[in-house]
C-alpha cells in the first residue's frame, strides 16, 4: 500500500435521497459548491447537469450521441457533440472548478491520459466508474469461467463499449503513478448508495459496485 | 429527346432581376447621406438601401425578432414566392407557422446583404454619381460590413436585442459576426454549417468562380449591363462548380449515379449524356437568370476575406472572451465545404472564451446543402435550441 492510500480518509457519506433523481448524481452534486463551474464529460441526456444547475452550480457538458446533445439542448444546457478521448485536449489549463467523468473511463481509449486531462482543464476532477473487483464479478470469473456481466454492465464481451475496466485498487495505484492526489474516495453499492462504514482498501475493492473519487492535482514535487 | 440546351430555363426575364436591383419586391429601407455605412475598405458608402422581408409580429417589447442571415446565392425571400423565379422560398422548411423558426411567435427579419443583388445597394444597384450601374466601381465589402448595415437596420426597427442570429455558409459567417461586432445585442446565435475564417480551399473554389466569369467575353470588365450583355456562360460555369461543393459524392451517387439522360446508349459527343451533366447545366443556366454576376464577384470576395481571428491577434477565443450569447453551433457529417472539424474548431474556442455553446453534428450524406434541405434532426436540433432560449428569454407559446 502506498502512503496515500493509508493516508485516505475512508468515510462513507450519508446517503441523499431525493427520488427525481439517481442517488449516485446527487452523491456527486453533494460534492460540488454552489457557483462552481463543472464539465461533465459523457453527460448523456444531461440528468446531472440539471440537478447541478438547480444548486446553482454553472455546468456544461460533452457527449458523444447527437440524440444526447438533442436531449440536453432541448434542456437549455450547454452541450457539445464530442469524445473524451479526442476532445478534452481542446480545453483550455483551468477553464474549470470541476470535471466529471462518471461512469466513462472504462470506455475510453486512453484512460491514463483522459485522467491527465481531466486534471488539466479542471482544478478538481471527479470520476466514476464500475468497480471490476467487486465480488460478484470476481466469482463469475472464477466459478462460472466466463467475462463478467451484471445487472449495471449487461453487455456481452463483444458487444460492450467498456474497453478498460478496472479495480478500485487499480485505479489507486494509477493515480498515485501520475501524482494525482485522492482527496475522497466512495465505495456504492449495486443500488448506488455508498457503503455506510469505514473499511479498509481491500474490504472496498470487494464489496463496492462502484468507485467515485474526489480528485485532485499532487503538489509539485511530491 | 430532351438535352440541356433545348431544356426552357424558369420564365424568368433579365428585366426583372435587373428591376429588382434597385425597386426590389420587398421593403426598403434608405439611409441617406448623413448616414453612411462604414466600410472596412475605408470607404463611406451613401447613399446606400437595405431590402428585407419580415414574418410575423414584433412583440410589445421588442423580444422576438430573429434576425436570418442569408448564404452566397440566397436573398432576403425567405418563405414568400420568389419575385423572380416564382419558386418558394429558400428556407420554407424551417421558417413557418409551427416550424423550429415560428413566425406565429417569433418576428422574423431577413435583409439583403450589401453587394447583393436583390435590391441592398450593391455592383447591380445605380451608383447615384454616374447613373449608371456600380458594376466595379462598387467597394468591395466583407462580412463585417455586412453585419454593419444590417445592425443599422435594427436600429431602425427599433431593436435593441435580437433574440437569435439564424444563417448557414456564408449566412453562419454573418451570424459570428454579430456575435463578435455586437456581443450584447445577440441573446442566442445558431451558426450553421459555416467557419470563422474562409480556408485556403474555399477560397481555390471562389477564385475559379470568378475567373470563369471574367473570361466570359460577355462580362465586358463588368459593365456588362449598360452593354446589354450578362456573361451567362462564365456566371453558369462558376455555378456548376461551386454546385458541386455543396452536395457530397454520395448524394451524387444517389440522385443520379451513372445513369443517362433520356438515353440508352452514350451519343460519343459532348452532350450531356449523364444526368448529372444535364442536373449540373441547369444549376447553372437557371442561375444566371436569377443572380448578377458582379455581386458574385463581390460576395465570394467577402467570404475570402472573413477571419475572425485575424481581427484579434490571431487568437479565436479572444473575439468570443465573457460574451454572454448563448450558442448552438451545427454541422453536418458530409459536408466537406465547411466540414465538422471547422465547427469544431469555433466552437473550441468559444469554450475557450467561457461562451455558453452547444454543438451537434447531424448525419447525413447530403453534403453542405443538407441546411436547406430537409433534415429532421437538424430540425429538432434547432427546435430544442430556440425553445429553450425563448424560456429564459421570457418568450411564451403564442406570443
Amino acid at each position: 500500500m502506498t502512503a496515500q492510500q493509508q493516508a485516505l480518509p475512508l468515510n462513507g457519506l450519508a446517503s441523499p435521497s431525493d427520488s427525481r433523481y439517481r442517488s449516485d448524481h446527487l452523491l456527486l452534486a453533494e460534492m460540488i459548491e454552489s457557483g462552481s463551474k463543472v464539465l461533465d464529460v459523457g453527460c448523456g441526456d444531461g440528468d446531472l447537469l440539471q440537478l447541478l444547475e438547480t444548486r446553482g452550480i454553472d455546468g456544461r457538458g460533452i457527449e458523444l450521441s447527437r440524440e444526447g446533445v438533442n436531449h440536453c439542448v432541448a434542456k437549455g444546457l450547454a452541450v457539445v457533440q464530442g469524445d473524451a478521448d479526442t476532445d478534452l485536449v481542446n480545453y483550455p489549463d483551468d477553464a474549470f472548478d470541476y470535471v466529471i467523468l462518471s461512469q466513462t473511463l472504462q470506455a475510453t481509449r486512453q484512460p491514463r491520459v483522459v485522467l491527465e486531462n481531466l486534471l488539466r482543464i479542471g482544478r478538481r476532477a471527479i470520476v466514476s466508474f464500475p468497480n471490476f473487483g467487486y465480488w460478484k464479478m470476481r466469482l463469475q470469473l472464477l466459478i462460472g469461467g466466463h467475462m463478467p456481466r451484471t445487472e449495471n454492465l449487461p453487455a456481452t464481451w463483444y458487444d460492450t463499449a467498456n474497453i478498460h475496466f478496472c479495480t478500485i485498487k487499480d485505479f489507486v495505484e494509477l493515480c498515485d503513478a501520475i501524482n494525482v492526489k485522492m482527496e475522497r474516495a466512495i465505495a456504492l453499492d449495486l443500488y448506488g448508495r455508498p457503503l455506510q462504514f469505514n473499511a479498509p482498501w481491500w474490504f472496498w475493492n470487494m464489496f463496492g459496485e462502484q468507485g467515485v473519487f474526489l480528485l485532485s492535482r499532487a503538489e509539485k514535487g511530491r | 429527346m430532351v438535352n440541356v440546351q433545348t431544356i426552357p430555363g424558369p420564365a424568368v426575364h433579365a428585366e426583372d432581376r435587373v428591376l429588382e436591383a434597385d425597386h426590389p419586391t420587398s421593403q426598403v429601407a434608405v439611409f441617406t447621406d448623413d448616414q453612411p455605412l462604414r466600410l472596412d475598405c475605408g470607404i463611406d458608402l451613401a447613399p446606400f438601401q437595405i431590402a428585407y422581408q419580415t414574418y410575423g409580429e414584433l412583440n410589445a417589447d421588442k423580444s422576438n425578432a430573429i434576425l436570418v442571415c442569408h448564404a452566397l446565392t440566397g436573398d432576403q425571400h425567405v418563405a414568400n414566392v420568389h419575385p423572380v423565379t416564382g419558386k418558394p422560398g429558400w428556407w420554407v422548411t424551417l421558417v413557418g407557422p409551427g416550424k423550429p423558426l415560428d413566425t406565429d411567435r417569433y418576428f422574423i427579419i431577413c435583409t439583403n446583404v450589401i453587394g447583393g443583388c436583390m435590391g441592398s445597394t450593391g455592383p447591380a444597384s445605380i451608383n447615384p454619381a454616374t447613373g449608371k450601374a456600380w458594376g466595379l466601381d462598387f467597394p468591395v465589402i466583407t462580412i463585417p460590413d455586412m453585419v454593419r448595415a444590417q445592425a443599422m437596420l435594427i436600429d431602425r426597427l427599433g431593436i435593441d436585442t435580437l433574440f437569435a442570429v439564424v444563417g448557414g455558409s456564408m449566412g453562419g459567417m454573418q451570424v459570428l459576426q454579430w456575435c463578435v461586432a455586437y456581443p450584447q445585442r445577440v441573446f442566442s446565435a445558431l451558426p450553421i454549417a459555416c467557419s470563422t475564417r474562409h480556408s485556403a480551399q474555399n477560397i481555390a473554389f471562389h477564385e475559379l468562380g470568378r475567373q470563369a466569369v471574367m473570361a466570359d467575353p460577355d462580362w465586358r470588365d463588368g459593365r456588362y449591363v449598360e452593354q446589354g450583355t450578362h456573361p451567362r456562360r462564365g456566371l453558369g460555369v462558376a455555378r456548376m462548380a461551386a454546385h458541386i461543393t455543396y452536395l457530397s459524392d454520395a448524394a451524387l451517387h444517389r440522385k443520379f449515379g451513372r445513369r443517362m439522360q433520356d438515353r440508352e446508349l452514350p451519343t460519343f459527343s459532348f452532350d450531356a449524356d449523364f444526368q448529372v451533366e444535364s442536373y449540373l447545366r441547369y444549376q447553372g443556366s437557371s442561375f444566371v437568370e436569377r443572380f448578377d454576376a458582379n455581386s458574385y464577384l463581390y460576395l465570394t470576395r467577402a467570404m475570402d476575406y472573413f477571419d475572425i481571428a485575424a481581427d484579434h491577434d490571431g487568437v479565436l477565443a479572444k473575439a468570443f472572451r465573457d460574451t454572454k450569447t448563448r450558442f448552438c453551433v451545427v454541422s453536418f457529417t458530409s459536408d466537406w465545404l465547411f466540414p465538422t472539424s471547422e465547427s469544431r474548431a469555433t466552437v473550441h474556442a468559444l469554450n475557450a472564451g467561457g461562451a455558453r455553446v452547444s454543438f451537434a453534428e447531424i448525419e447525413t450524406d447530403r453534403g453542405h446543402d443538407a441546411f436547406l434541405l430537409d433534415v429532421p434532426e437538424f430540425f429538432d436540433i434547432v427546435h430544442a435550441f430556440l425553445e429553450s432560449a425563448g424560456k429564459t428569454r421570457g418568450l411564451t407559446a403564442g406570443e
